[in-house]
């Protein structure tokens, strides 16, 4: 049997290549002036962390040289690093940017919400976020999500409609054709986009090297108090632990996402540097939510069940 | 996240591609074996699939596991929806779109191929070319994906037998041909066993080509863009009226097609207004030279009405405006698509209302014949259609342009995508347009 297969190493030999780096990079513009050109009170959804931090460098980029047309959306679970707080206000501060910010702490003070017995305030980020969108009136709603992440959020649209209530129905999406992204919506509704997609964890890392971008020192190797919980590394500190049978200990970690301090762990590590981060992410035999996130342990279907309630 | 531990960071291309195959074809198989091979799997991931496994009372850890990730997949241990999957080797960063291998989802196959540059159709070497490996290879034909991939799975089931593999591989690509696929290549594998799929087969020493992984490695991913025609549609105006930049006008946009450079002349479509490219923006850095599918701004010497919607070319190589539009459209919605209907067209960055004058023919794609008029298109059909648009459109034929060639129907009433449309002939091969009563077909 012949085949008419040729095998050319055709890449390197073509002058319109682009690196992968540069193939995202350009499908992650042209989402970001999609939304741009098609709604009017798009919001970027804005934490502190890589991802985020990724994504409004990527934002700079697409208008550059005027500004962002987007303000930034936090929802603070109160439990928050107090390096990404300071972070996230000197980037708004030297982006000349709009910052509206959803705490969870406000809501609990105000009796709407409860503590969880766990003491992780991740789930109860959903009602502050979904009822910011509702207040400011927001259509568009960007978020640092990545297919790579986890099993639903591989089924994810790049524009991901929700209803009045933010919620997800994962199988009433829209088809995603070609480039094509359909964002109409009725009022009250809105989309979610996910311009990071197509990238994996080493992607984002690999870019924040290209690009020189500044992150919080929490992300490098550093002596920190940290007590284990359930098989991870936990910040001591005001928010509810450790408990009386955690005993704090100083270690050499370093975080691999930032959520907040209740459920985000950190891993042992000696990397301080962006070099020595991505050497050790690219050896690492743990995917970034299976060793650093205690939310997503929680079932099997935890994060569908999350995204159908309205998280991002 | 998927990396192996040798991979250098050194600039790799990226390459989209799609996999489909008939339900027990063991696509699941394939894809977990090409995740698993390439060392993609993280140990926490093949954990839970292990712990699922066994909840479920199975032995052996169940590969499907890694793909289906939504509840109601899992529950009837079928796949739904087109799924994402991320992986790389040293040499390349792969997305794969995982879609469905069900006919009645044929809209998310037709979703996979349209961003794929490559196609994996699966056969079982025991059944050879089916109907659903037709239709396969009609959807990639149709979608115009530029490279087909036949694999001849289970090759175990069959003795390891060239004269199997060979006889499909003939079947397939004389089908595929007659449909206008450009290049197939046909590798015989074991998914189960994994013969081909990232190693060699140590049993089937007949085979001389590449791998499935290996294939995937060094397709090109990119195309000579000398001869094509240039394409930007503009999305954006960027005008900062800052006092830095008090003057900067730039048109923003993806190139869709081809190459711009600067002291180009350039034609706006629809409004035909000239200008010439004084200078390229790559985002932040000026250039001489951009292509597709950088993301680019565009200033012009001219301060001529330009704004989202409008589509620059070269002058001189101005595809045609029209208020007609011919195309084949895959329809998607549950609701059906009838004539008369009244509907928007989103072709790049442009939105228009239209109607459905007429839906000449619909298309059985088991057998490529063409049934005329059937007054409405349902879920998962192929059809041709009229549209009339209420603005010129300066639409390309999709064969010359998987980007300008293409729109989306939309219900104007709650936004519901309709109808995934390609403008212009839809085969490569006139010959593959012919009805059913061609011979050449044994069913």
């Amino acid at each position: 049997m012949t085949t008419t297969v040729t095998h050319v190493h055709g890449d390197t030999h073509s002058p319109f290549a682009l690196s992968h780096l540069d193939s995202l990079e350009s499908e992650a513009v042209h989402i970001f002036r999609e939304v741009a050109g098609e709604f009017e009170r798009p919001v970027v959804l804005f934490s502190g962390g890589k991802d985020s931090i990724v994504m409004l460098h990527l934002a700079l980029k697409a208008f550059w040289p005027a500004p962002v047309p987007f303000s930034l959306l936090h929802v603070d679970t109160g439990h928050n690093f107090p390096e990404v707080i300071e972070y996230r206000d000197r980037t708004v501060e030297k982006h000349g940017l709009r910052l509206h910010v959803a705490s969870v702490q406000d809501y609990i003070d105000r009796g709407v919400l409860r503590e969880r017995p766990d003491g992780t305030r991740n789930p109860l980020q959903t009602v502050p976020l979904t009822e910011a969108i509702q207040q400011h009136r927001f259509d568009a709603v960007f978020g640092g999500g990545r297919r790579d992440e986890e099993k639903a959020r591989a089924k994810e649209r790049v524009f991901s409609l929700r209803d009045e209530f933010s919620q997800w129905d994962p199988r009433r999406q829209r088809p995603e054709l070609w480039q094509l992204y359909n964002g109409r919506h009725a009022p009250g509704e809105h989309v979610r986009v996910f311009p990071l997609s197509n990238w994996t964890e080493l992607d984002v890392w690999q870019y924040i090297e290209r690009e020189g971008i500044e992150l919080p020192e929490i992300y490098f190797a550093h002596e920190r108090e940290v007590f284990s919980r359930s098989g991870m590394w936990l910040t001591a500190g005001e928010w509810g632990g450790p408990k009386e049978s955690e005993p704090v200990e100083k270690r050499m970690i370093r975080y691999r996402t930032v959520g907040d301090m209740s459920c985000t762990g950190a891993v042992d590590s000696d990397a301080t540097t962006l070099q020595a981060v991505i050497a050790e992410i690219t050896a690492s035999r743990l995917t970034e939510r299976g060793a650093t996130r205690a939310d997503d342990k929680l079932s099997e279907a935890a994060m569908e069940d999350r995204k159908r309630e309205g998280y991002f | 996240m998927s990396t192996t531990a040798a991979e250098p960071l050194s600039a790799t291309t990226l390459l989209r591609f799609a996999t489909a195959g008939s339900v027990d074809d063991g696509k699941s198989t394939l894809v977990g074996r090409l995740l698993h091979d390439s060392k993609s799997v993280l140990v926490d991931q093949l954990e839970a699939v292990e712990h699922a496994s066994r909840s479920r009372g199975q032995e052996a850890p169940d590969l499907a596991l890694l793909t289906d990730g939504l509840r109601a997949e899992r529950e009837q241990g079928i796949t739904i929806d087109v799924a994402y999957r991320y992986f790389a080797t040293p040499r390349r960063r792969f997305i794969l779109a995982d879609t469905p291998g069900h006919v009645q989802y044929t809209r998310n196959m037709v979703t996979g191929a349209s961003t794929a540059e490559l196609t994996v159709i699966l056969v079982d070497a025991r059944n050879g070319v089916v109907e659903q490996t037709r239709r396969h290879a009609a959807i990639a034909a149709l979608l115009r994906v530029p490279h087909v991939v036949l694999a001849v799975n289970k090759m175990d089931l069959v003795g390891y037998e060239e004269a199997v593999f060979a006889r499909i591989a003939e079947d397939f690509t004389a089908y595929a041909t007659e449909l206008g696929v450009p290049e197939v290549t046909a590798i015989p594998i074991s998914a189960l066993a994994g013969d081909n799929v990232v190693e060699p087969s140590a049993t089937m020493d007949w085979y001389g080509g590449p791998t499935v992984l290996e294939h995937l490695e060094t397709v090109p991913a990119s195309h000579d863009l000398t001869g094509c025609h240039a394409r930007l549609p503009v999305q954006y105006v960027i005008r900062p009226q800052t006092p830095e930049h008090p003057d900067y006008r730039g048109y923003a946009g993806q190139i869709a097609a081809g190459t711009f450079r600067v002291g180009q002349e350039i034609t706006v479509l629809p409004s035909g207004r000239t200008s010439r490219i004084s200078g390229i923006d790559l985002l932040g850095e000026p250039v001489d030279v951009a292509w597709t599918p950088q993301s680019v701004t565009l200033l012009l010497e001219d301060d001529i009405d330009v704004s989202r919607g409008d589509l620059v070319v070269p002058t001189g190589d101005a595809p045609a405006t029209s208020q007609d539009v011919e195309a084949t459209v895959c329809h998607v919605a549950d609701r059906p698509l009838t004539v008369g209907q009244r509907v928007l067209l989103k072709h790049t960055t442009r939105t228009v209302k239209a109607i459905v004058k007429e839906i000449p023919s619909r298309l059985t794609l088991d057998d490529l014949s063409q049934h005329p008029e059937p007054g409405r298109l349902v879920a998962n059909d192929i059809g041709t259609v009229r549209v009339r648009t209420a603005e010129p459109l300066a639409l390309d034929a999709y064969a010359d342009s998987r980007r300008t060639g293409s729109f989306l129907l939309i219900d104007p009433a709650d936004g519901t995508t309709l109808a995934a449309g390609m403008a212009g002939e839809s085969f490569a091969s006139e010959k593959a347009t012919v009805t059913a009563d061609d011979d050449g077909w044994d069913f």
